[in-house]
C-alpha cells in the first residue's frame, strides 16, 4: 500500500486544464507484415497459396478416382471407404480453396486500414417533407377523399377474395374433420391378442410370470389404414403374480389369473410406453419418463403424464387364446379438449 | 497494352452498364469497407451453411421419394431384407447405400443443418452481447429471430421426411403436443396429419414445407438481413479511430471477396470432412416408422433439445384440469407453448425493452464489450443457462445411463436448476462483469507489471509498471456506462401533474434496478492523480457526472513514480 | 556352511535372505492353505462341486437349499441358463447394494460356473443353457432379428444395443461385448428388471434372429464413426465441439493479422 505522507507532491495535477475524458486517438501506426518487408517472405508465402490451391486440385481428382474405382458395394466396410474416400476427396477441394483465398488475403494482398464515412440514415427535412406531399398529392389525384362508401367497398371486397383459396386449403386438408374417431380402436368383443409383429394369437399358458408380451389386434391385417389403427390399437400384456395386482372394483374380471393389458400409447404426448421393470411392475415410458404402475390400474407414479394407461379388459376364449372383452372404456392416448364428451 | 481478359472484361461490362446502368452499383460497392473481426464471421458460417444445405439438398432431391406408399426392400442392406416400409424411407436406403456419393450427400446435408442452428444461435449470442441489435439494427435482429425460428422448422421438417422410426416418434409426440391446445388442437391435428395419425399425407406435405415453402421464406429473409447490414454498413467494436460516423476496415474487393469468398470453401470443406468421417442419423439403425417400436434414447436434433427437456421436467399430477366436458391439458401447454413463449419472446423483445428502460434514442454502430454492460450480459447468460438445463434435462436418459445416475433424481434436480439456475448464473455474471471492468480501470491507472523490481539506495523495492500507450488505454476508458435514467419532475413549469410522469417514474425505478451497479471509466484527471503517488482522493467533487452513488475503482499498491517509458522502448517479456 | 556364514556380512545377503523367505512363506502356503471350496477331486459330480460352491458362495443370500431369503429371491426352477447367465457374466455374487447388479469380472471359471449350474437346475426344471447352434448368428435372420429387436428389446437396451436408462439408477446394459449364449439365456431368464421372453413369446429361432442382428452391429456404420449409437443428442454434441469448434478456430485464424 502507498503512503501517501511521504511527500509533499500531492497537489493535484487534476484541475481545469486537464480534459474531463479521454478522447480518440485516431488510429494506432499500421505495422508491416513480413511479405510486406521481406521480399523472400512474400515468395514464401505465394508458394504456400500455390501449394494450397495445388491441394485442392489432388483432393478433387482424388474424389473423382474414388467415384470411379471405390463403389458403395455390398457390405459395411466398402460403403464406409467410398464414403471416406470421396467425402475426404471434397474436403480436400473446397478446404484447399479457402485456405488459398484466406491465405492470399492474409499475407499478399494489401492489409492497410481504410475509414469511410458513415452517412445518416435518416432522410433530410426536405426528402421527407417532398415524400409526404407526393403521398398527399397521390391521395388528392385518386380522388378517395371524403368517399366512405367507395372506401368500405374496396376494403370489403379485397378481405373476402382471399377466403376463395383460403376455405378450400384449409377444409380440404383435414380428411373428413371427424375426431370421433379419436374414441374408438379396432379392439372388440372376441378379439384375440396377437403377438406384434408376427401376428401370432397368445394362449394364456404362453405368458409366463414376468413375461411382457407386444399385442396388436388379430385383424390388424385386414384393416384399410392398418397403420392408422395400429397407432391405437398397440398393446403391453404382461404377468405377475394375482396377490401383487390391485384391481379397482369396477375392474373386477378385466384381467385373467394376474395376466394384465394396458393401452401401450402414453397419456402424456402419445410415444409407445414400453419399459417393463418386471420386478417393480413399473412401465416407463422412453420418452419424457412417466412412470404408470401396471399392478395399480397402471396410475402415474412419476412424470408428466396425468392419467392412468386405459386397461384393455380381457379374458380366454375356448381355445385358450387371450381375447378382449371389449374395446378399451376410454379414448386412449393423449388428452385433447374433447376427450370427456 | 490491354490483354486479352481485360478486353473482354471491358466490353462485358459495356454491355451490361448500356442495358442495366449496373456502373454506378459496382462503383459504390466494388471497395465498400466492412470491419475485421473473427467474431463477424458467425453469420457467415450460418450463411454458407444454408448454401450448403440448398447445394447438398438438391442432390438429395433428385432420389428421395416423398411417398407413404408401401413397398418392399430389396437392397444390398440385409437387416431390411423383405421389410415392408414406406417409398420415402426406401429411397433415403437407396440413397444411402446404392447411389455413390449418396450418404456423403445425406450426411453433409444433415451435419449442415446442425451447424446452420449452432451457428445461428452462436451468431445471435456475439450480436446479443455487442449490443449490435441496438438502434438502427432492431428491424434486422427481429428478422433474424425469425430466421432462426425458420431453421427450426426447416430442421423438424427435413429429419421427419425418411419416415423412420425416432423422426416417426416426434411426429407422434407432434401430434400430443397439438391436441392438447384447447378448442382447436383435435381440428389441427387433423388438419395437419390429413386426418388420424400417421395418415397418408404426412410426408408429400413435409417435403413441400421442407423443400419450397420454408427455403423460400428463408431466401427472401436473408435477402432481407443482408440488405439492412449493408444499408446500415456493419458495426464495428471499438477501438482507436473508430467512432460511431465512421467505418474502418477493408475493402470488399479484393480483401473480402477473398476472405469472405474462401471462407465459404472452409465451411463446405469442414462439413464434408464431418460428412466423410462421421456417421448421422443412422435410418437404417431405426427401421421404417411403426408407431409401435421405440428406442431408448429418443430425442430430436439439438436444437428441439429445450423442448424435449421442458415436456420432461413438467411434473403431471394435478396439471390436467376439466372445464365441464372439456379438457386442459397444462401439463403439455405449459411446457410446450407457455415456456419456449416466454423464453422466445424475452429474447425477441429485449432490444425494445432495453431502448425503453435506458431512453437511448442514438444510434450505435460501435459495438459494446460485454464486460462494459453488465445488466445484459448477465441477462444474457440467465436465458442462456434456462435453455441449457433444458437441453441437458432433454438428454437426461442418456447422462443416467452413461454416468450411472438415477434418472428420477435427474430430473427432480433440474426441475430446481430451471429456476435457480438462471438467477445464480445472473448474479455471478454481472459480478464477473464488474470485476472485469474494476480490472481495465486498475490497468488505466497503473499500467502493466513488467516484472521488473528495482531496489533504491534507501532500501525500497518497487516493482515497475509500464503505462499503457493511448490506444490501449483508449479501448479501456472510451465507453460510456448506463447510468440510471433522469426524469424530468411531476410537474411541469405551471405547476400542473405531468402526464407520463407514472411511466417515466416505472421506468427510472427499472432502470435504477438495472444500472445502480456500474464503473465508471478513468477519466485523465483520474489518471494524473493516480501518476502523482495514487492520491485519489484529491480529486475536486465536480469531476463525478453522475447524480447517484458510484463504484469506485480501488486501487492497490505499486506503481510509483519509476514508470516506464510509454513507447514501449524498455525492455519487457511480455507479448504484446 | 562355513562359506555361507562367512558371506553373511556380504552387501547382497539381506537380498537373498528376504527371496528366500518369501519362498518358504509362498511355499508353505500353497502346501497348507485350505483350498477354495472349488479344488474338486476328479470324481465328485457337477452337481456335487456346485452344491459346496453354492453353500461357499451364494446361500448367504439365496438360502442353503435356495428357497430365497428377504435378501434373495428363490431359486428353484431358474434352470441353468440363469447361473451361466448370471454368474457367466460376473453380476453374481453380487459385490454391493445398489440399484442393480452390475457385469464385472466373473469370479469363477468355466467348469465352476458349469457346476453351479447344474447344482441349481437339479433343483427345479428351468430354462437350460443353449447349445451352440441355437445362438449361431450365421444361421439367424437379420432381418427378422431387427422387426423382434425393435419391437421388444430397442426401447431398453437402444436400437443398435447401445444401451438405455431405466427408471431409479437402474440401466439396460449395453449388447456391444455380450456373447450370443449370454444374449440368449438373458431373454430366456429375464434377469432383474429385464422381462422374461419365453419360447412361446420369442421362438427359439426367433432368439437367433435377434442374435445375428445384434452381432451384425458390430460391424460398425458406413457413414463413419458412429459416435457410441446414441441418436441426436451425441450428434449434436459433436457438430458444436467439432464443427463449431473447427469452425471458430478458422474464423479466428482468417480475421488475425498476419505477422
Amino acid at each position: 500500500m502507498t503512503d501517501h505522507n511521504s511527500s509533499t507532491d500531492l497537489t493535484p495535477r487534476a484541475g481545469a486544464n486537464l480534459p474531463e475524458r479521454f478522447s480518440d486517438p485516431g488510429h494506432a501506426p499500421h505495422k508491416l507484415r513480413r511479405a510486406d518487408v521481406d521480399p523472400a517472405a512474400n515468395k514464401r508465402a505465394e508458394r504456400q497459396v500455390v501449394f494450397l490451391f495445388a491441394l485442392s486440385v489432388i483432393g478433387t481428382i482424388g474424389f473423382l478416382v474414388a467415384y470411379v474405382m471405390v463403389p458403395p458395394g455390398e457390405t459395411v466396410a466398402s460403403m464406409r471407404l467410398s464414403n471416406l474416400l470421396l467425402g475426404l476427396g471434397l474436403f480436400l477441394g473446397m478446404f484447399g480453396i479457402g485456405a488459398a483465398a484466406v491465405h492470399w488475403a492474409k499475407t499478399l494482398m494489401n492489409d492497410r486500414e481504410r475509414t469511410e464515412e458513415r452517412h445518416t440514415l435518416i432522410s433530410s427535412e426536405e426528402t421527407r417533407n417532398a415524400a409526404v406531399q407526393e403521398l398527399k398529392d397521390g391521395v388528392e389525384d385518386s380522388g378517395i377523399a371524403r368517399r366512405g362508401v367507395l372506401k368500405g367497398a374496396m376494403v370489403s371486397a379485397l378481405a373476402l377474395a382471399p377466403l376463395s383459396i383460403a376455405v378450400p386449403l384449409i377444409g380440404e386438408v383435414g380428411e373428413d374433420w371427424d375426431i370421433s374417431k379419436f374414441k374408438h380402436t379396432i379392439w372388440r368383443k372376441g378379439t384375440r391378442l396377437a403377438s406384434d409383429p408376427s401376428g401370432r394369437p397368445i394362449r394364456a399358458a404362453e405368458v409366463t410370470m414376468g413375461s411382457a408380451f407386444h399385442v396388436i389386434p388379430e385383424d390388424l391385417d385386414e384393416q384399410e389404414h392398418p397403420l392408422d389403427e395400429k397407432a391405437k390399437a398397440i398393446v403391453l400384456m404382461v404377468r405377475m403374480d394375482p396377490r401383487d395386482l390391485k384391481e379397482a372394483p369396477d375392474r373386477e374380471g378385466w384381467s385373467y389369473e394376474g395376466i394384465v393389458a394396458y393401452s401401450k400409447v402414453c397419456t402424456h404426448v402419445g410415444c409407445p410406453v414400453a419399459l417393463y421393470e418386471q420386478q417393480t411392475h413399473h412401465l416407463l415410458c422412453p420418452c419424457h419418463q412417466s412412470t404408470f404402475d401396471l399392478a395399480d390400474g397402471a396410475r402415474v407414479v412419476f412424470g408428466p403424464a396425468n392419467r392412468p394407461l386405459p386397461q384393455l379388459p380381457i379374458t380366454i376364449d375356448d381355445e385358450g387364446y387371450l381375447v378382449a372383452q371389449s374395446d378399451f372404456h376410454e379414448p386412449i392416448g393423449p388428452s385433447y379438449w374433447e376427450r370427456l364428451k | 497494352m490491354t490483354t486479352t481478359i481485360e478486353r473482354g472484361a471491358a466490353a462485358g461490362a459495356d454491355y451490361l452498364d448500356q442495358r442495366t446502368g449496373v456502373g454506378a452499383a459496382v462503383k459504390g460497392f466494388a471497395r465498400k469497407i466492412f470491419p475485421d473481426h473473427w467474431s463477424f464471421l458467425l453469420g457467415e458460417v450460418a450463411l454458407y451453411s444454408f448454401v450448403v444445405l440448398l447445394i447438398s439438398g438438391v442432390f438429395l432431391t433428385l432420389f428421395f421419394v416423398p411417398s407413404m406408399a408401401e413397398t418392399h426392400y430389396e437392397g444390398p442392406w440385409a437387416a431390411m431384407n423383405g421389410v415392408e416400409m414406406s417409398e420415402a424411407f426406401a429411397s433415403t436406403l437407396r440413397l444411402s447405400f446404392e447411389v455413390r456419393g449418396g450418404l456423403l450427400m445425406r450426411q453433409i446435408h444433415h451435419w449442415a443443418a446442425l451447424i446452420f442452428m449452432a451457428s445461428i444461435v452462436t451468431h445471435m449470442m456475439r450480436v446479443f452481447f455487442t449490443g449490435a441489435f441496438r438502434k438502427p439494427r432492431e428491424l434486422n435482429w427481429l428478422v433474424g429471430f425469425v430466421l432462426m425460428i425458420l431453421g427450426l422448422l426447416a430442421g423438424f421438417s427435413g429429419y421427419s421426411l425418411p419416415d423412420d422410426v425416432l423422426s416417426g416418434n416426434g411426429l407422434r409426440i407432434t401430434d400430443g403436443v397439438v391436441r392438447s391446445i384447447p378448442i382447436l388442437g383435435s381440428y389441427l391435428s387433423y388438419f395437419i396429419f390429413g386426418g388420424e395419425f400417421p395418415g397418408q399425407d404426412l410426408i408429400p406435405r413435409l417435403f413441400t414445407v421442407h423443400v419450397l415453402l420454408v427455403p423460400a421464406l428463408i431466401l427472401a429473409l436473408i435477402v432481407v438481413h443482408l440488405l439492412m447490414v449493408v444499408i446500415h454498413k456493419h458495426t464495428q467494436y471499438p477501438g482507436s479511430g473508430r467512432t460511431d460516423k465512421n467505418v474502418v476496415g477493408f475493402p470488399l474487393f479484393p480483401v473480402y471477396v477473398a476472405k469472405a469468398g474462401g471462407f465459404f470453401f472452409v465451411v463446405f470443406g469442414i462439413i464434408a470432412l464431418m460428412g466423410a468421417t462421421m456417421t448421422i442419423n443412422p435410418v437404417w439403425n431405426y427401421g421404417p416408422y411403426d408407431p409401435s417400436p421405440v428406442s431408448a434414447g429418443a430425442q430430436p436434433d439439438w436444437y428441439m433439445l429445450f423442448l424435449e427437456g421442458a415436456l420432461r421436467l413438467m411434473p403431471g399430477q394435478g396439471m390436467e384440469w376439466g372445464i365441464g366436458d372439456y379438457t386442459l391439458s397444462l401439463n403439455v401447454l405449459i411446457p410446450a407453448v407457455v415456456v419456449p413463449g416466454i423464453l422466445f419472446s424475452l429474447l425477441a423483445l429485449y432490444p425494445f425493452v432495453e431502448a425503453f428502460v435506458t431512453g437511448d434514442r442514438k444510434e450505435h454502430h460501435v459495438l459494446d464489450r460485454p464486460r462494459n454492460r453488465p445488466f445484459r450480459t448477465a441477462f444474457g447468460v440467465a436465458v442462456l443457462t434456462a435453455f441449457l438445463v433444458l437441453v441437458v434435462a432433454g438428454s437426461n436418459d442418456l447422462v443416467a445411463a452413461h454416468f450411472y445416475m438415477s434418472l428420477n433424481d435427474l430430473i427432480r434436480v433440474f426441475r430446481v436448476l430451471f429456476f435457480v439456475g438462471p438467477v445464480l448464473a445472473f448474479v455471478i455474471t454481472k459480478r464477473i462483469c464488474l470485476s472485469l471492468q474494476r480490472k481495465d480501470r486498475e490497468l488505466v491507472l497503473h499500467g502493466h507489471e513488467t516484472g521488473r523490481i528495482v531496489r533504491f539506495a534507501h532500501g525500497e523495492y518497487i516493482e515497475v509498471h509500464k503505462p499503457l500507450d493511448q490506444h490501449e488505454r483508449w479501448l479501456r476508458v472510451g465507453y460510456e456506462p448506463e447510468r440510471p435514467l433522469e426524469i424530468a419532475g411531476p410537474v411541469d413549469s405551471r405547476g400542473v401533474r405531468r402526464k407520463g410522469y407514472r411511466v417515466d417514474k416505472f421506468r427510472q425505478r427499472v432502470s435504477k434496478a438495472f444500472f445502480e451497479d456500474r464503473i465508471e471509466p478513468v477519466t485523465p484527471a483520474e489518471l494524473a492523480a493516480a501518476h502523482s503517488h495514487g492520491a485519489h482522493d484529491q480529486l475536486d467533487a465536480g469531476h463525478a457526472p453522475t447524480p447517484t452513488r458510484e463504484l469506485e475503482g480501488t486501487a492497490t499498491g505499486g506503481g510509483r513514480t519509476l514508470a516506464e517509458p510509454a513507447d514501449g522502448s524498455a525492455p519487457d517479456a511480455r507479448n504484446r | 556352511m562355513k562359506a555361507l556364514a562367512a558371506r553373511r556380512h556380504h552387501r547382497s545377503a539381506p537380498v537373498v535372505l528376504l527371496l528366500l523367505a518369501l519362498l518358504v512363506t509362498g511355499g508353505l502356503y500353497a502346501a497348507l492353505a485350505p483350498s477354495p471350496a472349488g479344488a474338486a477331486e476328479a470324481s465328485e459330480s457337477d452337481i456335487e462341486v456346485g452344491s459346496d460352491l453354492f453353500a461357499a458362495n451364494c446361500a448367504t443370500c439365496h438360502g442353503m437349499n435356495a428357497e430365497g431369503t428377504q435378501d434373495a429371491p428363490s431359486l428353484i426352477g431358474v434352470g441353468a441358463a440363469s447361473v451361466d447367465f448370471q454368474v457367466g457374466t460376473g453380476r453374481m455374487p453380487m459385490e454391493n447394494n445398489g440399484p442393480q447388479a452390475l457385469a464385472k469380472p466373473p469370479q469363477f471359471d468355466d467348469d465352476q460356473v458349469a457346476a453351479l449350474a447344474a447344482y441349481v437346475a437339479s433343483l427345479g426344471p428351468g430354462p437350460e443353457i443353449p447349445t451352440q447352434e441355437q445362438v449361431d448368428p450365421a444361421q439367424g435372420d437379420p432381418a427378422n432379428g431387427m422387426q423382434l429387436f425393435r419391437t421388444n428389446c430397442a426401447m431398453c437396451h437402444n436400437a443398435v444395443g447401445a444401451g438405455g436408462a431405466l427408471s431409479e439408477g437402474k440401466f439396460a446394459p449395453a449388447l456391444w461385448d455380450s456373447s450370443p449364449k449370454v444374449i440368449y439365456e438373458a431373454m430366456v431368464t429375464g434377469p432383474q428388471a429385464m422381462p422374461v421372453f419365453n419360447n412361446a413369446n420369442i421362438t427359439p429361432e426367433e432368439k437367433r434372429d435377434i442374435i445375428s442382428y445384434v452381432t451384425a452391429q458390430r460391424e460398425g456404420s458406413p457413414g463413419g464413426a458412429q459416435l457410441g449409437s446414441l441418436g441426436p443428442v451425441t450428434e449434436g454434441l459433436w457438430a458444436w465441439i467439432v464443427g463449431i469448434g473447427l469452425l471458430i478456430a478458422c474464423s479466428v485464424w482468417i480475421g488475425a493479422k498476419s505477422s
